[in-house]
């Protein structure tokens, strides 16, 4: 009985394979940006954990300065004579050639157990490493990257992470330039009883409870958050299309079920095998999917690692590794979202009467009363919408008032398009044309689920294209103000930048110092910079809020700038104070854009720079000159001081490198934008050749009352058009209000800084230009085959054969 | 002569050769006569029907209609001819399910180029029809439908109209009061009308009766 009943049920497919080939394409491709965008964030994730591991983070308890600056070696001395067990690491970021790393020197003679990431104790390893030049180790991919530079000798080691280098704590000094300095002390686990508290000894510490996130986990969790969210937004298109494949092969099954039904089989058996059918679809598509979705991933992850080294610092390989919780997870979400777009079709099954009439396309007619109740939800959710903008704050609200506003715009498009076809009746003149508008409007439920998901595509692409370009806009303004500067040196010694100087004092109208230290601020990894008392800032600076008079408390040290994503971030303004590394204090007197920066950062006047800080590093300045006289002096500042290319930087050179930063950043979002797309275009074409085999009671009338068949096709053609012209005119608004809801929610939550919104009504053109052609493409093939069916064909209809 | 057919052939191909639908068909029409084409399921009645009507195109032979051969027109020309010479009536009434009664009535008419609202008026009251204009097909009973597309029909007086199965769908009693309905309108508009039914008792009803059996003229 089940083999009998379930050979009935797929022999549906034999005879309709491009249905077939539908439902498993969009379930493919639903499951293939799902999981590619999966395979992407669990491939940072995983490498953010192993950041977070190095030296036995994530289990380690430590002690560090309340300021975040380095602490003297003296502490670790103090301590260890009191009864800690405490081992010293001394961590910086410092420059191979043109390779920049993260350097860790550890003791290997103190370090606690769980804090071994190589084991540098076995057999004859531990004397180079503890003596000159010492040994590099580091992961493979890192290991290979340094094969050209001048390093001390490098070694291989897998565990650590991509980007960083560990040595020995004497050689580490050296390589920073941070004689007898420290930046943390590592606890043992046991730590020996009756030894003296903290406070006693060492005053300026304190204690860091082992964290097992890591401040990169943290800082790129927005991030993926978006990712992730475009993931799920292209999973939620490519779903219309299996809903609307779904729906539809049940509805032309319909006779089959009442059939065996009526021959004996249960209901209860007979949708066990439609599950187990779904079931099959759902896992051979997802297998197809995470594969797809993996491909996906490969070719999006090297702009993914550039993104994350250049918004957060956060180095990712650019390789991507299989990993089974991204093909388990895929193969779920695929069976998940097939039930899900089955449930509907399910239930209606479950509930069939055995004696009730056929009802073709049953499931594509929306009643008045299902249109009324779509607009009732969709109301709802835009209210909801409309409440989370005004009563909700942090980055879940502001998603939860993009899944309603996009949720809401969905379920109301169908409301919208409906009053539309009628005001377009009532227009229209002439029998044809009444006709169109009406028989448009009665097509519009079977349309309607890929007129939805062409409406969340479009939308999503108006939305991202105006906060990109917004932002382009923005950053390419700010470019301008912030590299004022004609060129950009920086020395490799600080004797010779002192001579750079000297050279230079001739030769430029001004040499303005980069000078500037790490530390904490407020808690945040921060940089603190010194300038000069120059109008290369007084006139270009992209200050956003300020005191008056600002640039002169800055140059008098009463006072401090912060970037835009610090002020945010700890909620800081005008006239608060911060504590800087060191321990004083200065008053908030402005602050600056800055934008692509992942950390914050501080501007004090050089002096107080230099006052509080005499040991910064003094290799970088910025030089003023006539914009024509640059070139020229950058190749006598090569001669004359043999200096590498990328030592002396030009205005223009910087912006560029800049701007293809920024156009990498976005080009993950802008790739998905395209797929997101291409679903939506496929869910129309799918959605029209599912319709078009049903089309032919309702144009064969009008056939034989004296219309051809191209006629007939070109008015099909015109159809698909209109409805996503239409679509369009509504994505637009849609799509703003995404904008704005990304640039003034979103982006201040992910990056800490907001851009004024633009428009560009040319974007939007080219975007209408592509959704017309898609929907073209989409209809042209029923329409191309409705111009070229035999009469005998249409004649089927009033034969009563079909 | 309104409408002649002369040694018309229509072969379908089928998995065992051509099938010899129509043989040599000869048949004529005088303007303002009923003709009543009789035959069991499958004789081939359908099919000259639709060779008539310009729908299809037979194998071999001429149609000629108002005087001119419509066999190897081109599309156009025959949608032409169909818009406005000739009206259909269905067995499944065919409406259109996105208009309403009242468009549905005035669709055939406007098409052709002759809407007549007065004319539609007279047809609407005569059918039945004037409470339900604002309906949809989909709430009509099958006689009311049907009364709708004999209305659709008519209400662009074509020369000649051409009814397949007409009452086909309806009980008797409904089938014999449209039956007289299209009867007395059509002899009102002075068209022609060919009327394909297996109903010996209908077909009596007709100026003349012709019978077709496994493609010939019995």
């Amino acid at each position: 009985m089940v083999w009998t009943g379930l050979t009935a049920l797929l022999s549906h497919w034999r005879r309709r394979p491009v249905q077939l080939a539908m439902l498993l394409l969009g379930l493919s491709l639903a499951t293939a940006l799902w999981s590619g965008v999966q395979a992407i964030n669990g491939e940072a994730r995983a490498s953010y954990d192993r950041a977070a591991a190095i030296l036995g983070q994530d289990r380690l308890a430590q002690l560090v300065r309340e300021d975040g600056a380095r602490m003297d070696q003296q502490e670790f001395v103090r301590l260890r004579r009191a009864g800690w067990l405490v081992s010293p690491v001394i961590e910086g970021e410092m420059r191979f050639g043109d390779v920049r790393l993260r350097v860790l020197g550890i003791d290997p003679l103190t370090l606690p157990p769980q804090a071994q990431q190589v084991d540098i104790a076995a057999g004859d390893q531990l004397l180079p490493f503890i003596t000159a030049p010492g040994v590099l180790y580091a992961a493979p991919e890192t290991a290979a990257r340094l094969t050209e530079q001048a390093t001390p000798p490098v070694r291989v080691a897998e565990g650590l992470p991509p980007g960083t280098v560990l040595t020995d704590i004497g050689q580490a000094q050296v390589l920073l330039r941070a004689k007898d300095k420290i930046s943390r002390l590592l606890l043992w686990p046991d730590q020996p009883i009756g030894r003296a508290p903290l406070e006693v000894t060492a005053p300026g510490l304190t204690l860091r409870e082992p964290s097992e996130t890591g401040d990169l986990a943290r800082l790129t969790d927005s991030f993926h958050l978006n990712l992730t969210a475009f993931g799920f937004l292209a999973f939620a298109v490519g779903l219309f299309i299996v809903h609307s494949a779904i729906g539809l092969a049940f509805e032309q099954r319909r006779q089959v079920f009442r059939t065996l039904r009526a021959l004996g089989l249960p209901a209860r058996v007979l949708v066990l095998l439609l599950i187990a059918e779904l079931l099959t679809f759902a896992l051979l598509a997802g297998l197809v999917g995470v594969a797809l979705g993996y491909v996906v991933a490969s070719a999006l992850l090297p702009d993914v690692a550039a993104t994350l080294r250049g918004l957060y610092g956060a180095d990712v390989p650019g390789t991507l590794s299989i990993r089974p919780a991204v093909w388990a997870a895929g193969l779920a979400i695929a069976v998940i979202g097939t039930l899900v777009a089955a449930a509907q079709s399910l239930w209606r099954l479950w509930h069939l009467p055995l004696l009730a009439a056929a009802q073709p396309r049953a499931w594509a007619r929306a009643s008045e009363r299902a249109l009324r109740a779509q607009g009732v939800a969709a109301m709802v959710l835009l209210l909801t919408a409309a409440g989370i903008a005004h009563f909700g704050s942090g980055l879940e609200a502001g998603f939860a008032l993009l899944a309603a506003l996009l949720l809401g715009a969905a379920l109301a498009l169908p409301l919208v398009l409906t009053g539309i076809l009628h005001l377009g009746g009532r227009l229209a003149r002439g029998p044809l044309a009444e006709w169109f508008w009406a028989d448009t409007r009665q097509q519009l439920p079977g349309l309607s689920l890929a007129l939805m998901a062409l409406l969340l595509a479009l939308a999503a692409n108006v939305g991202v294209s105006t906060m990109v370009s917004s932002f382009r806009l923005t950053f390419t303004g700010w470019l301008d103000q912030r590299l004022a500067s004609e060129l950009y040196v920086t020395a490799r010694t600080e004797a010779e930048a002192t001579a750079i100087r000297d050279w230079l004092a001739q030769r430029s109208e001004a040499v303005l110092p980069i000078w500037s230290i790490e530390g904490r601020v407020a808690g945040q990894p921060a940089a603190i910079y010194g300038v000069a008392d120059h109008a290369t800032y007084r006139d270009n600076w992209p200050i956003l809020s300020a005191v008056p008079e600002v640039w002169d408390r800055i140059a008098t040290g009463d006072g401090a700038l912060i970037n835009e994503q610090l002020a945010r971030r700890q909620e800081l303004g005008l006239g608060d104070q911060i504590t800087l590394p060191g321990g004083w204090r200065a008053s908030i007197v402005g602050v600056y854009a800055d934008y692509g920066n992942p950390i914050g950062q501080v501007i004090i006047g050089i002096d107080t720079l230099v006052q509080h800080y005499p040991d910064v590093s003094r290799l970088r300045y910025a030089i003023r000159i006539a914009p024509g006289k640059a070139e020229s002096l950058a190749a006598g500042l090569r001669t004359e001081f043999g200096l590498p290319a990328q030592n002396v930087i030009d205005q223009a050179g910087i912006k560029a490198f800049s701007l293809k930063v920024f156009e990498r950043t976005f080009n993950v979002t802008a790739v998905l934008n395209v797929l997101t797309l291409g679903v939506a275009g496929l869910a129309m074409f799918a959605s029209v050749m599912t319709l078009s085999g049903m089309r032919l009671p309702q144009l064969a009338p009008v056939w034989a009352m004296g219309l051809t068949r191209r006629h007939l096709a070109w008015l099909e053609l015109s159809r698909g058009l209109l409805l996503a012209a239409l679509t369009m005119l509504a994505a637009v608004p849609v799509g703003i209000a995404l904008a704005f809801v990304l640039l003034a929610v979103v982006n201040v939550e992910a990056f800490g800084w907001r851009l004024p919104m633009h428009l560009f009504p040319g974007d939007w053109a080219r975007l209408a230009a592509l959704a017309l052609l898609a929907a073209g493409l989409a209809a042209a093939v029923p329409a191309w085959r409705l111009a070229r069916l035999s009469p005998s064909d249409l004649l089927k209809v009033f034969a009563h054969e079909r | 002569m309104l409408l002649r057919l002369h040694q018309i052939d229509k072969f379908y191909p089928t998995g065992e050769g051509p099938l010899h639908v129509l043989n040599g068909i000869d048949l004529s029409l005088e303007a303002g006569k009923s003709l009543a084409l009789t035959g069991e399921s499958g004789s081939g009645k359908s099919t000259l029907l639709h060779l008539v009507a310009g729908l299809d195109s037979p194998d071999a032979g001429e149609i000629h209609l108002g005087g001119t051969n419509i066999v190897g027109l081109n599309d156009t020309a025959l949608a032409a001819l169909r818009r406005g010479t000739i009206g259909l009536v269905f067995q499944q009434f065919n409406l259109i399910p996105s208009l309403d009664v009242a468009a549905n009535l005035a669709f055939q008419a406007r098409l052709a180029g002759r809407p007549d609202p007065a004319w539609l008026k007279v047809l609407a009251k005569r059918l039945g029809l004037s409470q339900v204009l604002t309906r949809y097909p989909e709430q009509l009973s099958a006689g009311q439908q049907q009364r709708v597309a004999i209305g659709r029909t008519l209400a662009a007086r074509p020369r000649l109209v051409l009814a397949d199965e007409p009452t086909g769908n309806l009980d008797e009693a409904t089938g014999d009061a449209v039956l007289d309905l299209m009867l007395s309108l059509v002899a009102e508009t002075g068209a022609a009308l060919l009327m394909v039914t297996h109903s010996n008792r209908l077909a009596n009803r007709l100026n003349a009766r012709v019978h077709l059996h496994a493609g010939r003229l019995v």
